[in-house]
This record gives structure tokens, C-alpha cells and sequence, in this order.
């Protein structure tokens, strides 16, 4: 996997490979947070931030863990740092934005449990990225993630002012949407790097 | 999480409450992501399903053990690393079990970490009761985890590949609606699923608002 330019490798995350429509990670914030235009952007910019912060401790940890011939662990020391990172992003967030930060109450702590970002640390291992390769990867990731969520946003709130029967209101109309999304995307196959 | 004049739940109650009440797929919509990327086929969606099933048990459990030792502070912390510690079992044994089927699942046996039913279950019910109950209660979240990986998935199998369990179901002439086994495919058939549990609903409140109003009438 050394062969493939950063550039392929970003344009893949964010449109063909997108994170939340062609790999399903991510999908509690996406599902969740996608209500309102004004917090989706937050929310990804966040997202993005903890995922390049992952990506790097996680490019670390993998040479400590096979360094020292401790594979087993890989996967604990990964969700610790990523725990860690999420609480930084939170405190940075509260003293400098309170008001964002009650926007996007329960869903900021629950980042931890995106699996996009534990998926940003999980696949740049196993595709055996570079340094500068993981760290591509993990912005493509992120911005692909926001762009997703900003894109549901937006139709969500045309959707508010629609005249919608009450059977397919809630998350039966989000998961279509999504569908529809997500079918779009499908049109990027083959962009960039492939699998 | 008993309040005072609450009535405790039985055992069946707790099992079943996972399982229909509280079905973490259909009502909870929890847990989307691993549901919706490894349920292309009935066979994937069952290994998923026992999979998860196992970690949901065996931390729980533990949690429940240790629910008096750990600080109110680092309990998320510690519940996590329980987690991880059981995912990285489950990924070992899936590994020595069938290799066919730890390829097919790939990341997503590791991605159980973040499953939120895990550390919601961990979080909800097992830090505040004891181990049996715990364990009754996960082993139905589990079963009704799988369950609608399962419906999900030969959903998919039949319509995308014309095939149940890789047994073919309509002959040669089938042609599969590849789509279905795709990444929309897989939105569709959740909303598809969400939608008639809804419309189900509906009915029965709707009956329930009409008949009272016909004995009305007839009085």
C-alpha cells in the first residue's frame, strides 16, 4: 500500500470510499446531530479534529505495540487515546464555546464511541500506511464525515417544512434519505484509491 | 434505576425486553453502523450477531460484578477497557474459528469496542443491578441484536443475490437487484423495516382510539 499518493488516498475517503455512506462508521452523530445546519458543521469540524489526533497516536502506538511484540493490546491503547483525545476537544470546547457546546450535549462525549474515529485508527493499520498516508487518510475522513453531515442537514431541514405522513416521520426518513444520499455516492466509484 | 413503588421486573420480562419491547435495532436504533455494513448476508449477520452477543454478556457481567468498586469518575473509562478486552478474545477466537468469516466481518469484529448497545447496556442497566439479572437482560439485548441483524440480512441476501445461507432461492433466470447488497441497500431496508413497525404501531393505536369511540356510538 506504499504506492498510492496522498492525494488518491484523500480523494478516496471523502467521495468514493466516503466514511458514513459507503462504510456505514459513524452513523449515531450522523442519524443524531444531522437535525440543524448549525450544529452539523461543529460537529464535524470536531469529529475531524479527534480523528487527526487519533490517526497520529494511533500511527505511534501500532510501531510501540509491534516494537515490543504486544498486538493484543492495540486495540485497548487505541480506544484509551481516542477517549483521552475526545475529553481534550470537550474541555477546549467548553471554555472557549460554551454555547456550541450545550448545542451538542451528549453527542460531544459520545465521539469516543464513533466508530469512524476508531475506524480511522483501525484502517490505516491494516492498510499499513505511511506516516503522511495515515494522516491524509484521517483528514479525507473527517472532511467526508462533515460532508455527509452537512448534506443530511441540509435536506433535513427543507424536509421540516414538507408535508410529511406521520408513518415515515422520525428515523424511517432519515435512513431513506440517507439511502438516497448514499446512492449518489455510489457515483464516485472508482475515484481515487480503491479498497 | 428501581424506584420506590416501581415493581421489579421478572427475569422473563428483562429477557424479553431486549428482544421486542426494547429491540436495540428496531426501537432503539442503536448500534447502526456494524448492522449496517456486515448485514449483506444472513451467514455475516449471525456471526456479527453471536459475536456481539458474547462481548454484551461476558462485560457486562463483569460490570455488574465490579459495580461497587469503581469510582463514579472513571467508570466510563473502565467500562471501555472491559470492552476492549473482551472484543480482542472475540477477534482471537473468530480468527482460530473460521478465517472465511473473520475476512468477511474485517474491521467491524474490532469496531464492537464502539457498538453503543455495549456501553449503553454497561452503563444503563448493569452498574445498577446484579450479575444474574444482568446477564438475562443482555442475553436478550443479544438475541434481539441478532435477530434484526438476521432480518436485515437474508433481506438483503434474498433480494440482492437471490440467495438464502448461499442457497440459491429462484433458479438461474433470477436477476439479483444488486443494489440491496450495496451501501444503500442497506439504509433502505432499515427504513424499510423502521417503516412497517411504525405503520404497525399506528394501526393498533388507531384501533385502540376507534373502538371505544363505536361503543359510544352504540350506547
Amino acid at each position: 500500500m506504499h504506492d498510492i499518493s496522498a492525494g488518491q488516498i484523500f480523494v478516496s475517503a471523502v467521495l468514493a470510499n466516503n466514511f458514513v455512506l459507503a462504510m456505514f462508521l459513524g452513523l449515531c452523530p450522523f442519524l443524531g446531530v444531522s437535525g440543524r445546519l448549525n450544529t452539523a458543521a461543529p460537529m464535524g469540524a470536531a469529529t475531524t479534529f479527534v480523528m487527526l489526533v487519533a490517526s497520529l497516536c494511533a500511527y505511534g502506538l501500532n510501531w510501540l505495540v509491534v516494537h515490543f511484540d504486544l498486538e493484543f493490546l492495540r486495540l485497548i491503547s487505541y480506544i484509551v487515546v481516542i477517549a483521552s483525545a475526545v475529553q481534550l476537544v470537550e474541555m477546549v470546547m467548553k471554555k472557549y464555546s460554551p454555547a456550541l457546546f450545550r448545542a451538542l450535549g451528549i453527542y460531544l462525549p459520545l465521539i469516543t464511541t464513533n466508530c469512524a474515529v476508531l475506524g480511522v485508527a483501525l484502517f490505516q493499520t491494516a492498510r499499513e500506511y505511511s506516516f503522511i498516508q495515515s494522516l491524509t487518510f484521517a483528514a479525507g475522513a473527517g472532511a467526508g464525515f462533515t460532508l455527509a453531515l452537512v448534506l443530511m442537514a441540509g435536506l433535513r431541514e427543507r424536509l421540516n417544512l414538507a408535508r410529511v405522513p406521520n408513518v415515515v416521520q422520525g428515523t424511517a426518513l432519515s435512513l431513506m434519505l440517507a439511502g438516497l444520499l448514499s446512492l449518489a455516492f455510489m457515483g464516485f466509484a472508482g475515484l481515487g484509491a480503491g479498497e | 434505576m428501581e424506584l420506590p413503588g416501581q415493581t421489579q421486573l421478572s427475569h422473563m420480562e428483562e429477557f424479553m425486553e431486549g428482544i421486542w419491547k426494547q429491540n436495540p435495532v428496531f426501537v432503539m436504533v442503536l448500534g447502526m453502523c456494524p448492522v449496517l455494513a456486515v448485514s449483506v448476508s444472513a451467514v455475516n449477520s449471525l456471526s456479527m450477531g453471536i459475536a456481539t452477543t458474547f462481548v454484551l454478556v461476558c462485560s457486562t457481567l463483569l460490570v455488574s460484578l465490579i459495580r461497587k468498586l469503581v469510582p463514579k469518575e472513571v467508570r466510563i473509562a473502565t467500562y471501555i477497557v472491559i470492552i476492549a478486552t473482551f472484543v480482542t478474545v472475540v477477534d482471537y477466537l473468530i480468527q482460530a474459528i473460521s478465517l472465511a468469516v473473520y475476512e468477511a466481518l474485517g474491521a467491524f469484529i474490532q469496531l464492537i469496542v464502539v457498538n453503543c448497545i455495549i456501553l449503553g447496556r454497561a452503563e444503563a442497566h448493569a452498574s445498577k443491578n446484579p450479575p444474574l439479572r444482568t446477564v438475562v437482560n443482555a442475553l436478550g439485548m443479544g438475541l434481539g441484536f441478532t435477530l434484526g441483524l438476521f432480518a436485515l440480512g437474508s433481506v438483503r441476501e434474498i433480494l440482492g443475490a437471490g440467495k438464502l445461507f448461499g442457497l440459491s432461492l429462484f433458479g438461474p433466470d433470477f436477476q439479483p437487484w444488486v443494489v440491496m447488497v450495496l451501501p444503500p441497500g442497506g439504509f433502505f431496508v432499515l427504513g424499510a423495516w423502521l417503516l412497517l413497525f411504525n405503520w404497525l404501531k399506528n394501526s393498533k393505536v388507531e384501533g385502540a382510539l376507534v373502538k371505544p369511540l363505536e361503543g359510544h356510538h352504540h350506547a
